[in-house]
């Protein structure tokens, strides 16, 4: 049997991490100094789940192949 | 719980059929965006080491600036069939730029410019007409070298997209029903994998993507932006001017700047258009002030001085719409936050390729699925006939 998410289960990730980007958009654009060091910061994370992400999808298979 | 689960599957179709349509007609161009625009997005860098130029000196701060009109006259005295168009100030280093144009309207390779050094009015270089790599990317990535037209025709490929990427994210819903956040099935068929990447890359990214692609929408309307506003605040200015002949005698452009400084001595004098039917005021210097602090320093504020009198006739704020467009530009370059977010920026870029590559990968392998069943079909049918043929043959 498959479980099927609700909804609001699978765009909660989505919606914090579009909240984190328009953050990190904004920061740099307001002020210099601690405001870009705090953007670079919010933008680098999506860019971090990705990572994870697929590092993590490529490490299943090589469990499963080895 | 039902409730969240009801969503009709004739609505899903539909975003569905939007989302394929939409990124259908704009995958093509946005490939062409993304892969210009990653090395665009260093273009600063880039271009201090593809086009070096001559350094102006070392200077104190508060040193004294030299003649403006004095370079406009040096240049004049280089170029004298040409007209000077306009004046600008170098936002990094301490340079004056000096344009002479042939027209008010010039076109590509019009333009001969001299550099000179604020400090000292030394001319420091006549920059020759090369091919610029640079430049070539940005006329692709901003009008395909086709004018306005090209222009016009990538803000709506840049409107397909975003409406690609919103209807992108309604679709994700009902795909992810079964599948966890973050899924990536490294060890599946190409499809699942490709499929995984498209998902995963286009959710996480989806923020920036739509900020970049409405932001490109609003940069590729800055022409008919502008034009609008001339035509709805040029009339009233220039009115008490009708009938007066075309100034020929033109007074100080020093004189001009600093009248405009005593008058806005909050805002910092970025250029000097000349007068200028098409872009500007044929009875005026147009000259364009912006604010010092980070945000402020993209909103411009436009004040016209007589040409011939050297009067301050009218400043004022840019109406809603082009402040929206002043707002666009740093979202949509990526450079205002130094290196480390220009490298995020080409991050987010290559993570965008992925997504519309994947899609297109996607689009074929659903495409192929039905080509074959055809394929099989026809095969059969064939085999069927061959038998017949053998059938009769006997």
């Amino acid at each position: 049997m498959s479980t099927t998410l609700p909804f609001r289960k699978i765009y909660a990730a989505p919606f914090i991490l579009a909240i984190i980007t328009a953050y990190g958009l904004l920061s740099a654009l307001l002020g210099d100094g601690l405001w870009d060091a705090l953007s670079w910061i919010a933008l680098a994370i999506p860019i971090a789940v990705l990572a994870i992400c697929i590092s993590r999808g490529k490490q299943v298979r090589g469990a499963m192949t080895r | 719980m039902m409730r969240s689960h009801s969503i009709r599957p004739q609505t899903v179709r539909t975003w569905y059929r939007i989302h394929k349509w939409s990124s259908l007609i704009c995958t093509a161009f946005l490939l062409i965006a993304c892969i210009t625009g990653l090395p665009l997005v260093f273009s600063e860098q880039l271009e201090a080491i593809l086009e070096p130029h001559v350094a102006p000196a070392q200077a104190m701060p508060g040193a004294s600036v030299a003649n403006v009109d004095a370079m406009v006259a040096t240049t004049q005295a280089r170029f004298p069939s040409l007209h000077p168009y306009n004046v600008y100030w170098d936002d990094d280093e301490p340079r004056v730029f000096v344009n002479m144009s042939p027209s008010d309207r010039p076109k590509d390779g019009d333009i001969k410019q001299a550099v000179f050094d604020v400090h000292t009015g030394k001319l420091l270089e006549l920059p020759q007409d090369k091919f610029s790599i640079l430049g070539f990317l940005l006329t692709l990535h901003s009008e395909l070298f086709l004018g306005l037209p090209g222009e016009l025709i990538m803000g709506a490929m840049a409107l397909s997209f975003v409406i690609s990427l919103l209807s992108g994210a309604l679709v994700y819903g009902p795909f992810m029903r079964n599948l966890r956040f973050g899924t990536y099935r490294a060890n599946g068929k190409p499809r699942t994998r490709w499929f995984d990447l498209h998902n995963l890359l286009g959710i996480v990214t989806l923020t920036w993507a739509v900020v970049v692609g409405a932001t490109g929408v609003m940069n590729a309307l800055s022409t008919p932006l502008f034009g609008l506003w001339r035509a709805q605040v040029m009339p009233a200015i220039l009115a008490p001017y009708q009938g007066k002949p075309q100034p020929t005698h033109f007074s100080s452009v020093d004189a001009a700047v600093q009248t405009v400084a005593t008058a806005l001595p909050q805002m910092k004098i970025t250029s000097v258009l000349f007068p200028n039917s098409v872009f500007g005021s044929p009875q005026h210097y147009l000259v364009w002030t912006a604010g010092r602090t980070p945000l402020t320093s993209r909103l411009m504020t436009p004040v016209l001085v007589d040409v011939q009198t050297g009067a301050l006739t009218i400043s004022q704020s840019l109406p809603w719409y082009l402040r929206l467009l002043e707002v666009s530009r740093p979202l949509h370059f990526g450079d205002y936050g130094g290196l480390p977010l220009r490298i995020l920026w080409a991050l987010f870029d290559i993570a965008l390729i992925v997504v519309l590559s994947s899609g297109v990968y996607l689009w074929l392998v659903r495409r192929k699925a039905p080509l074959e069943k055809e394929l099989n079909r026809l095969v059969a049918a064939d085999e069927k006939s061959v038998a017949q043929q053998i059938e009769v043959a006997r």
